[in-house]
């Protein structure tokens, strides 16, 4: 048990009880905040793997943009009236069992499989080498991903004005 | 079995994967449900960053993990947009009470 | 093991786990006497009426949705702008068709109107009658 592994503990225990407690709590609210716990964790993992970029990428994408539209979508979406903000489940055994049963089985066969494990060295920054694979391999993807993003900014503010247009 | 290795994170992964999981089929409320679906994404980064370490693909693994989170925020971006329609329709957000295509 | 990163990461995690422990040592000692009146949401000495969940008005998400594609896309420029100059010319067009493409977008939400803030219509106070009424009131 040297470092590494105390913090990859540490960080492995706060997304899976956070992430409990996301799928779990009766309250949106409570259920958004711990999805943020979740995701700080996450980026935990990725700093662990070496991956400092996407561990950045993930804190301001994820906390600072998603986890917020999905509040916004929370405020949006709840009576003037109601005083608490709560959410029931349905299918609640069925489906314990079965994602039970999956998970399961996912986790011994990850166990039991013996897996190859060439780690290279890690690199002092990774931004750069992203940017040049980019570049090389993924430049059609890199165009397509302008055009996806072109294409939701444009249907999501198309379908959100919809509402607004009646509602005024 | 205590030194962390590859399959540490790839167990964390597949409990998250099983968790988003669980969100998606039980929860009522789309925006729960869509909670959910950004947990299974969490997960499958996971893996890839994983395996970019511990394996020989250069920096392929991380690069595809930032093209899944791309896909995350548009994909939260036009759910949310449905999601405001859907309330503005039924007053409601649960998923299993909206089941009629028209009116 | 570590990345220099993760060295940084540690002192994060040090920092962090500092202001817990403050915490709960402070939680530990104070006394805890709440009354109704401290326990109120601070509104600024005001007393608080209502409930803080009221539903938002829509155009903070139109907001939010903008700012949220914009995050992704100034995320996608870094490691392009770390690297495009290794690759001359061709390296600089690729990164000019992707700020083009998500341009037009911008320009697509600035031409519906999405930019703007609807305000009420302001009212201009009429500064050519008052002149007259004081000039009047100076003669008399």
């Amino acid at each position: 048990m040297n470092l590494y592994d105390i913090i990859f503990y540490i960080f492995a225990a706060i997304t899976v009880v956070s992430g409990v407690i996301t799928v779990t709590s009766k309250n949106i609210i409570y259920a958004a905040f711990s999805l943020l716990f979740t995701f700080f964790g996450v980026a935990g993992m990725y700093v662990l793997l070496g991956a400092d970029f996407i561990s950045i990428v993930q804190i301001i994408v994820y906390v600072g943009g998603i986890l917020i539209l999905l509040l916004f979508g929370v405020m949006l979406t709840n009576k003037v009236t109601s005083t608490d903000i709560k959410s029931g489940s349905v299918n609640v055994l069925p489906a314990v069992i079965g994602v039970a049963l999956f998970a399961g089985a996912l986790i011994s066969i990850i166990i039991r499989t013996k897996w190859t494990e060439t780690p290279g060295e890690i690199p002092l920054s990774t931004a750069g080498t992203l940017g040049s694979v980019l570049l090389n391999e993924y430049v059609i993807i890199f165009e397509l991903l302008a055009v996806l993003l072109l294409i939701a900014l444009i249907g999501a503010a198309s379908i959100a004005r919809r509402t607004k247009e009646e509602t005024n | 079995m205590l030194h962390v290795g590859l399959h540490h994170f790839l167990v964390v992964s597949s409990i998250l994967f099983s968790l988003g999981l669980y969100a998606i089929v039980t929860r009522k409320n789309a925006i729960l449900v869509l909670m959910g679906v950004e947990l299974v994404l969490n997960a499958a980064n996971i893996n890839f960053v994983a395996f970019a370490r511990y394996g020989d693909f250069g920096a392929s693994g991380q690069l595809n993990a930032l093209f899944v989170i791309v896909l995350a925020a548009a994909e939260a971006a036009i759910a949310l947009a449905i999601v405001i329609n859907l309330y503005k329709h039924f007053s409601h957000v649960n998923i299993d009470e909206a089941d009629n295509l028209k009116e | 093991m570590l990345t220099e990163f993760g060295k940084i990461f540690v002192f994060i995690l040090l920092a962090v786990f500092f202001v817990l422990i403050a915490f709960f040592l402070a939680k530990l000692i104070r006394p805890s006497r709440p009354t109704r009146e401290k326990l109120e949401t601070y509104e600024c000495g005001e007393n608080p009426e209502g409930s803080p969940w009221v539903r938002f008005n829509l155009r903070f998400y139109v907001v939010a949705l903008i700012f949220i594609i914009f995050d992704v896309e100034v995320v996608l420029l870094f490691p392009w702008a770390l690297s495009y100059q290794d690759y001359g010319i061709y390296g600089f067009l690729v990164g000019i068709i992707f700020l083009l493409v998500l341009g037009l977008g911008m320009a697509y939400e600035w031409r519906k109107g999405d930019l703007e803030w609807a305000r009420p219509k302001q009212i201009p106070p009429k500064l050519k009658k008052i002149k007259e009424e004081l000039t009047e009131a100076v003669m008399e």
